[in-house]
């Protein structure tokens, strides 16, 4: 199981420990430094590494490494899972996730890590549970402990601890009673040179918040379930209920929570909203390349496509750019080549374009590799697989609740190859 | 007001201050006082110097300074045993606290104090909140069984506690059944030979009930757990996985991994024929895909565990493809995996598509995924024979960028398609030779070279080819060396007229020149086959090569098998089974899949009767390195460090080191006996006369190889006899002497115990502070038996030089601890030197020129040895059986000069020059090294060796 935990920032540096068994050297580390020295960029330290005693798995997030040793034979996606998982929770209780606010709240991480494992074990890693058990640093709660002397730990058993319903704690009272869904939809998709799709895929979540009082017992259907077949559901949906009627139903967590995420594959077909008009060329000889970049909106079913930003890595022989966009800004970083232009929101009646020409540096020769576009852009009230929720009903409390669901497609790993 | 605020204060007097502060009247500052130790211990700052007065502030009804000094007592009470004992009252108070909160964090806190003394109190409270009432107590004491183990497993044991914990399994709460199997899954990692785990068709039913109502980890240990379970039947197996599949769709990946292990191991027993088991393929592969949704990290294992899962099941995923297209911006880790299984997943009826997208990598930025994407357009064409075509001409295309990197590995594959597809691509080879001058890696030229050699009939200009290779033969690598040898003989083979120089030459070359033994005797072999029937050797050498099979780097069956039972650990990432690399598991049981129930198929291998690669289970060609296969054109990797003793006696060339070498494989009295050296030295002169006269060749190897009785024996190096380390009268009866000794490459500490009090000494331990050579056991102290009053125990503890290094005073200081039931205990010895003088120590002389020059002289040191009448001879024998290498020797007027090098095991080198007066019985040693603090300990060790 998980031996010990170490957090590195950016510049190599151990800023915490914390071991749950016998404390573990921190020179177990150099091999981790070792191989962010090999590795060319942050993000591609390998993130199982061996040494002769341990195994040191990492994950990089908000550019801190967060390195668990372990001894023995341990899953490592169950290590990974849980370091991902610590990270959700310093996020939560925290607001950011960064070395200043991990070393500003020390304490509370050092509690909460012990409250999180125990002998390598997870114990609670629910943030309703976490947060009975030390209640999450605010302003006003400092200034009230230091007048009374209270605690920020809880001094009762979190009751959903043991229930049969962990993610929930009792005694849940709201005067506006609401529960809101957000379905939200990510599209990645790989578009080849002359604009056929190579891959398109679709990655959905529902994220819910709910506030409601008591212990409500929720309802959701779909107009059409049929998309879902690749599904991952919180642990507070009946997957019976779900195999048999195609329904949702479960008694939600408290707050803000993941429903369900799903994946629509590239099986079914995939509505591209935007395509990218493009041609980039180089002459043998020439020190001057031609660019132009136009954009158009697809298969939108008539939503506006915005907040739309372009980046593409120019070769590394290219010099500087100089282009003019119709609408926008673009800027070109001459050190790291990266191109990017902010579009803003497509008018089809204009379609956004960016043309000129970008200089080599003298002598270079004819770059040989061809710079993929990146494109980010956000939807509203669209959801592209078409996933449509029909209703949503509530049993076993009395009052009615405000009700909610918004719908948004935005652009994952979303790739036009030049 | 934040936690910062602890940090602020690093004035001098910080100890002093927090005492002040911990041994305060008022409660708010005493928490803040702990607050701020808490944090200088979480930066590492070390605040053990509290330890009393923080345990002071312990009885408190305040939970969240209790929490904070558990904390502390954690961390600190292993250093301090004496004191943590202060604790023990509360912990056993705090286990009958009203307050299930309070109780469950008394037994949490109590097994992480790693003090023996401590663990024995604990037993009583532990035994009480195993029965507890209220579930959480339970199951938080169902881990402390679990860390109590881990401290002190025969305590364990006595106490029963390992039936309490089987009974959990049966427990009310779903959570205390997790947290049982969990703690019971880890007791019985170290035991593997215990039937802890007892599962049965009960248990396994309790455990799925469990399954559905745990917590998300609880259910990855309960799934663990069930997948070490045989079913009985298929029946069962099925029901299994009936209750199992539901988990595939749980949010937490590592859930759903270890969900798929379940189902792909219980597959096996279910029939092909039966409806549920398609159901069941079609159900693993959309929740193998999300996975590649999450983040990296995540990916990153998912894709290794994938790998495996299509080599086993191909269908699962073979229409998912282009899920494992690789985005540019994927961290490289992932990337070079996908393509992997891109790969695996290639077939007749997609690789139009994988071929347009593995043209498309190659012109990516990154070299070595470009690599890998050229040599798996390679695979591709070998693999699916109709693309064969087309990725030949994509590979032309990719040589004709000239980018240096994508053509050499262009050709590496186009070598492998050659062997595939023989005579039908040849019309290439004219545009690879074009890029000949381009070729700077060994794997890269010898592939060129192979296919010069191989088609040199087509070749017009083979013999100049090959002959502009020859120029440079001794700076090639071995691969190189070795096929260029191979491909001149097929040359000579096929046009025997033009190329009788060349061929000569390059056997000269191999044979004489070289002191790597693999080329000699391929030499040799080609030398004598030529010289004794050339029709022979042309069946021989020009024999009808087997093709090479499909799949490259297939993992071996049976391997493959074991690791389906461990998909979603370390064991799935690293492809290597379990016990090849994890330490403290000791001896796991092998797993394999279960037979398949049914129609008499389960006698047979669970493979049979499956679609596609696995019916006929295709050869496996070991996957480094090139893919010749055949005997001749075999290419082992150069030769490390487990020939070196042969090498000196093998040294043709060398006629002054013949003797030494010799000497010391024979063993010492032969000493020196100059009718070996003689025979050995006419043989090569008599080699290169002519190839037609085998006599002489014959009689030269035939010496050669009568020597091969002699050339094995080990090298004994000196051994100094046990001195006492450790007094009885200091240890509480324990007296302890030893030695070091270096054998067979191998340190070890060879320790005598012996037990000079009148009770019985049992579990013996042992450790190493850090030390300069970073020596450390490599296996626990095998002390098996109980030492009775008046017994001796000889044990040899083997030694690695991996351990933590720190520069001890004097250089070769060993701190050692030694444990047993009685007390802990510290000595100090010295090694020698000697002891870390590696095998492969001696430089070659060309270096040793070089690397003597290259050394200041303020680092050499002059030593003289007094009072050796041993000559020069005699000498580099003794010092050669503990690695000292003589390398070469000159006598000036009467006066042998030895040069020697030593290597050791931190990479070292050790260079020395001995002076030998005949007549005079002290010799002069000048010892050169980049560091020259070791320069006395090398001369101690010369002393040493040479005077006993």
């Amino acid at each position: 199981m998980i031996h010990s935990l170490f957090l590195v920032n950016a510049s190599g540096d151990i800023f915490l420990e914390k071991h749950w068994k016998s404390v573990v050297s921190r020179s177990v580390c150099d091999y981790f430094f070792e191989a962010l020295e090999r590795a060319t960029e942050p993000e591609n330290v390998p993130p199982v590494i061996p040494t002769p005693h341990h195994f040191l798995i990492n994950v990089l997030r908000h550019r801190i490494y967060f390195v668990a040793v372990i001894q023995s034979e341990v899953p490592p996606l169950f290590v990974i899972e849980f370091l991902h998982r610590v990270v959700d929770t310093f996020q939560d209780y925290f607001g950011v996730c960064s070395e200043a606010a991990i070393k500003d709240n020390v304490v509370v991480v050092y509690e909460l890590l012990e409250e999180m494992l125990d002998n390598g074990f997870p114990l609670a890693t629910e943030s309703n549970i976490l947060k009975e058990l030390i209640k999450p640093p605010t302003i006003l709660r400092t200034v009230v402990n230091t007048i009374t002397g209270s605690t920020n730990v809880g001094e009762q058993l979190p009751t959903g601890q043991l229930s049969v319903v962990p993610w929930r704690r009792t005694g849940v009272k709201y005067t506006n009673n609401e529960a809101y869904f957000d379905v939200v939809e990510e599209i990645d998709a790989i578009i080849d040179k002359s604009g056929s799709t190579i891959t398109a895929e679709i990655q959905g979540v529902i994220d819910a918040c709910v506030k409601l009082t008591g212990m409500p017992d929720l309802t959701l259907s779909f107009m059409n379930p049929r998309l879902l077949d690749d599904v991952s559901f919180h642990p507070c949906v009946r997957f019976k209920r779900w195999e048999a009627e195609r329904i949702l139903s479960f008694i939600p967590p408290d707050g803000n929570f993941r429903l369900l995420s799903y994946h629509v594959s590239s099986q079914n077909l995939v509505a591209i909203p935007v395509y990218v008009k493009h041609n980039i060329s180089f002459r043998e000889g020439s020190s001057q390349g031609r660019f132009e970049l136009t954009l158009g909106p697809k298969q939108t079913m008539g939503k506006a496509v915005e907040s739309v930003l372009v980046s593409s890595q120019l070769p590394r022989g290219v010099l500087n750019a100089n282009l003019s966009p119709s609408q926008g800004t673009y800027t070109f970083d001459p050190v790291t080549k990266l191109l990017s232009w902010d579009v803003g929101k497509i008018n089809p009646q204009k379609l956004p374009s960016l043309k000129g020409s970008v200089s080599l540096q003298t002598g270079a020769s004819k770059p040989d590799e061809n710079p993929t576009i990146n494109i980010q852009f956000k939807i509203q009230q669209l959801a592209i697989s078409g996933l449509k929720v029909n209703r949503l009903d509530m049993y076993g409390e009395k009052y009615k609740p405000f009700k909610g669901i918004k719908y948004m497609t935005k652009a994952g790993k979303f790739q036009v190859r030049t | 007001m934040t936690d910062s605020k602890y940090f602020t204060t690093t004035k001098k007097g910080e100890i002093f201050e927090l005492k002040a502060e911990l041994n305060s009247d008022k409660k708010e500052k005493k928490k803040e006082a702990v607050k701020k130790v808490i944090a200088s211990m979480t930066v590492g700052k070390d605040v053990s110097a509290l330890f009393p007065d923080v345990v002071n502030c312990m009885q408190t009804d305040n939970l969240e300074l209790k929490k904070l000094v558990y904390l502390y007592l954690m961390n600190y009470a292993k250093s301090q045993p004496d004191m943590a004992i202060m604790a023990v009252n509360t912990f056993v108070k705090d286990c009958e606290d009203l307050n299930p909160l309070i109780r469950a964090l008394a037994v949490r806190t109590m097994g992480c104090i790693r003090v023996d003394k401590i663990t024995e109190y604990l037993c009583e409270p532990l035994r009480k909140c195993l029965k507890d009432e209220d579930p959480y107590v339970r199951k938080t004491a169902a881990v402390c069984v679990a860390k109590l183990h881990d401290i002190n497993a025969q305590l364990v044991e006595d106490q029963g506690f390992l039936d309490t914990l089987k009974d959990l399994i049966s427990d009310s709460n779903p959570m205390v059944v997790a947290n049982a199997v969990a703690a019971l899954s880890e007791i019985a990692e170290s035991h593997p030979n215990s039937n802890l785990l007892d599962l049965n068709p009960q248990t396994i039913n309790k455990l799925l009930t469990a399954l559905n109502e745990c917590t998300e980890w609880g259910q990855i240990f309960i799934l663990d757990c069930l997948a070490s379970y045989l079913p009985r039947d298929d029946r069962e197996s099925q029901s299994i996985c009936e209750r199992v599949t539901p988990r595939l769709s749980h949010a937490n990946s590592a859930v759903v991994l270890s969900a798929v292990k379940v189902l792909m191991k219980f597959m096996e027993m279910l029939p092909k024929d039966l409806d549920y088991y398609g159901t069941l393929l079609k159900k693993l592969a959309p929740p193998l895909v999300t996975l590649l949704s999450a983040e990296p990290e995540l990916q990153y294992v998912a894709l290794r565990n994938i790998n495996l899962i299509v080599q086993k099941r191909p269908e699962i995923l073979k229409h998912e493809m282009k899920v494992f297209f690789v985005k540019y911006n994927d961290p490289i880790y992932v990337k070079l995996e996908k393509l992997d299984i891109m790969i695996r997943l290639a077939s007749q009826a997609n690789i139009a598509q994988v071929l347009a997208e593995l043209k498309e990598y190659a012109t990516e930025v990154d070299v070595d995924f470009v690599r890998k994407a050229v040599r798996a357009i390679g695979r591709c064409a070998i693999k699916v024979e109709q693309s064969a075509e087309r990725c030949v001409s994509t590979l032309l295309d990719l040589i004709q960028t000239k980018v240096n990197y994508v053509v050499q590995e262009a050709i590496v594959v186009i070598k492998d398609i050659f062997r595939k597809y023989p005579n039908k691509y040849e019309s290439v080879i004219a545009t690879l030779c074009e890029n000949l001058d381009s070729l700077d890696e060994p794997e890269a030229r010898a592939a060129m070279i192979w296919i010069v050699g191989e088609y040199a009939e087509r070749i017009d200009n083979a013999d100049e080819l090959l002959e502009s290779f020859l120029e440079g033969f001794h700076d090639e690598s071995t691969q190189v060396q070795l096929q260029l040898l191979t491909a001149i003989v097929k040359l000579f083979l096929k046009k025997p007229t033009e190329t009788q120089e060349l061929v000569q030459q390059v056997l000269s070359l191999a044979t004489q020149d070289s002191d790597n033994p693999d080329l000699r005797d391929r030499g040799y072999i080609y030398w004598r086959l030529l010289s004794t029937d050339p029709v022979a050797a042309k069946e021989v050498v020009l024999a009808e090569k087997p093709l090479i099979s499909e799949e490259t780097d297939l993992i071996e069956p049976t391997l493959l098998e074991e690791l389906i039972c461990h998909i979603g650990t370390l064991a799935s990432v690293y492809h290597k089974p379990p016990s090849a690399f994890v330490e403290g598991s000791r001896g796991v049981q092998h797993k394999r899949l279960p037979p398949r129930a049914g129609s008499g198929e389960s006698t047979e291998s669970p493979d049979v009767g499956q679609s596609g690669p696995s019916e006929a289970p295709p050869a496996v060609i070991p996957s480094q390195g090139d893919l010749l296969g055949d005997l001749l054109n075999l290419d082992l990797a150069p030769p490390t460090a487990t020939v070196p003793s042969v090498q000196p006696s093998m040294q043709m060339g060398a006629m002054d080191l013949l003797g030494g070498g010799l000497d010391s494989l024979l063993g010492g009295d032969i000493g020196g006996s100059p009718s070996m050296g003689a025979g050995l030295g006419a043989a090569p002169a008599a080699m290169p006369a002519s190839l037609g006269s085998a006599p002489a060749v014959g009689g030269g190897l035939g010496d050669l190889f009568d020597l091969g009785g002699g050339v094995g024996m080990p090298t004994g190096s000196y051994v100094a006899p046990k001195t006492v380390w450790l007094l009885a009268m200091k240890a509480k009866g324990l007296e302890i002497s030893g030695t070091f000794a270096r054998r067979g490459g191998i340190i070890q500490m060879d320790l005598s115990l012996t037990n000079k009090a009148m009770s019985v000494m049992t579990d013996f331990a042992i450790q190493f502070n850090r030390n300069s050579f970073g020596l450390a056991p490599a296996g626990p102290l095998q002390v098996l038996t109980p030492l009775s009053p008046n017994q001796t125990i000889d044990v040899s503890l083997p030694l690695s030089t991996s351990g933590p290094v720190m520069k001890m005073e004097p250089l070769n200081n060993l701190q050692v601890a030694v444990k047993n039931n009685i007390d802990v205990f510290y000595f100090s010895c010295q090694y020698p030197l000697s002891l870390l003088f590696v095998e492969d120590g001696k430089m070659d002389r060309q270096v040793f020129l070089a690397t003597w020059k290259d050394i200041p002289n303020d680092n050499e040191a002059q030593f003289q040895i007094k009072d050796i009448h041993l000559n020069s001879d005699v000498a580099s024998n003794k010092l050669q059986g503990s690695n000292i290498f003589t390398i070469a020797k000159r006598t000036v007027e009467g006066q042998d000069m030895l040069y020697q090098s030593v290597k050791l095991t931190n990479g070292i080198w050790v260079l020395a020059e001995m002076r030998i007066q005949t007549g005079n019985p002290n010799y002069t040693l000048s010892i050169k090294c980049r560091a020259p603090e070791v320069c006395p300990f090398v001369y101690q060790c010369y002393e040493l060796v040479l005077k006993n």
